[in-house]
């Protein structure tokens, strides 16, 4: 029997909750048996390759790439997780919900130390960048969710237990140390 | 003089004065009613409705039903947790709960009462409300943006004359939490720290004192709120 396919993704997330996946020290070995990797940052995969069977997704929706690849996730995948704050409620990234896009983009380009040199007052409007959406947005609020791992980020075992739960049928389990929002 | 009764909280025989709330009448036979508004031996506001239970088949706040003879308390069922963990949610929602930068993270109530009631995601949808901290005064901090509308502050911090220090503004939805600057200059430092531990969130918070506590060893990162009152039998 061919083994199940993770995908992963991080959207707006800082990479925290791929870390958190790779902290299951030597469990990373029982892992790779139990599970084939594809679309992830983790083997650098870049397209799906084939459709697979869990999705985990790290990070909100921030900008319309985060969109995209969030839908391209929800088409290849039969259970997505969202994985962490970010993608459960739109995390840190979110604290500018409520701020107009305009003064956030001003306040990263326009008359600050960074971009001393931006004399001109050029805001990024490449047709090859990514449109930065009104606000963040939780990922179950862009497409249908399975699941929620909570954790900023969550606890290794909890993604652990989660996914070998979903490989294996088994019922999962959740001590209360694991479930955490910070 | 007080007479003691006999009630059942899910058919189990409790003891107590007759008229004390049934939140800490529960809490002093070993029962946990949740609880969030509630702070034990303070006049009760009802203001939250975690405290729900079903007395005689009819839904009531405990924190604001004095104990009767005879009562038939149900708590611990899967209709009224339920409606606990939808009010939690409600809550999340509501305000701007980023529990990951937040001082209280560990220490605070509404979210140990997420993590007793397993919240994996609110069932509403965010709301990210616009709320403005008030940041001006020099030893605590108002972080709206936390806010549940206990009224704890307003209830138990006053100055040494009984006067209000925290008052709420506005009305329904776009009620918010201020403070009296002048007369929280001068307040003790015993009651800034009261006033901070009395919030049951992150939303009064004495400056310069976040983060102290190391992940790990803060109130509820290992025992579930309420495990307590279970331990005392
Ligand atoms: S007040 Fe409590 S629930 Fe709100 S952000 Fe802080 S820790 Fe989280
Ligand atoms: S500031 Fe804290 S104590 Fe006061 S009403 Fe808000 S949540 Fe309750
Ligand atoms: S604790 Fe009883 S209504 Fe809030």
């Amino acid at each position: 029997m061919s083994k199940p396919v993770v995908a992963t993704t991080s959207l707006a997330g800082c990479f925290g909750c791929h870390m958190s996946l790779l902290d299951i020290d030597e469990k990373i070995l029982d892992l790779i048996e139990l599970v084939e990797f594809n679309k992830s940052p983790i083997d650098d995969i870049k397209e799906f390759t084939k459709p697979c069977d869990i999705g985990l997704i790290e990070g909100g929706v921030c900008n319309s790439e985060n969109a995209h690849v969030l839908k391209d996730f929800r088409k290849n995948c039969k259970i997505l997780v969202s994985v962490g704050e970010c993608a459960i409620m739109g995390g840190l990234p979110a604290l500018r919900n409520g701020i107009p896009v305009k003064e956030c983009i001003a306040e990263a380009y326009l008359g600050v130390p960074s971009v001393e040199n931006n004399k001109e007052g050029i805001l990024p409007n490449d047709d090859e960048l990514p449109m930065i959406t009104d606000r963040v947005y939780p990922c179950h609020e862009v497409v249908k969710i399975d699941y929620y791992l909570p954790g900023c980020p969550p606890r290794a075992e909890l993604i652990w237990e989660a996914v070998a739960a979903l490989v294996t049928g088994n019922e999962m389990k959740l001590p209360y140390e694991v479930v955490k929002f910070d | 003089m007080s007479e003691k009764v006999k009630f059942t909280i899910d058919g189990k025989e409790c003891v107590a004065e007759r008229g004390q709330n049934l939140v800490d009448a529960a809490a002093d036979n070993g029962v946990y009613i949740p609880s969030l508004c509630h702070l034990r031996d303070v006049i009760p506001a009802g203001s939250c409705r975690i405290c729900n239970i079903k007395n005689a088949g009819r839904i009531m706040t405990a924190c604001t039903t004095p104990v009767e003879q005879g009562m038939e308390i149900e708590n611990d069922i899967s209709e009224l947790n339920d409606m606990r963990k939808a009010i939690v949610e409600m809550l999340f929602v509501e305000g701007n709960h980023f529990c990951p930068a937040c001082e209280k993270s560990g220490n605070c109530e509404l979210q140990a009462l997420a993590y007793r009631f397993q919240m994996m995601v609110p069932r509403y949808p965010y709301e990210f409300p616009i709320k403005t901290p008030d940041t001006q005064d020099s030893r605590l901090w108002i972080e709206r943006n936390r806010c549940i509308k206990c009224k704890r502050c307003i209830r138990t911090i006053k100055t040494e004359d009984g006067k209000n220090i925290f008052a709420f503004q506005e009305r329904g939805h776009k009620v918010e939490i201020n403070i009296d600057h002048e007369l929280a200059a001068g307040l003790s430092e015993e009651k800034i720290q009261e006033a901070t531990d009395n919030c049951p969130v992150g939303s009064i918070l004495k400056k310069g004192t976040g983060f102290s506590q190391p992940i790990g060893t803060r109130r509820f990162d290992k025992e579930a709120i309420g495990s307590d009152i279970e331990k005392v039998v």
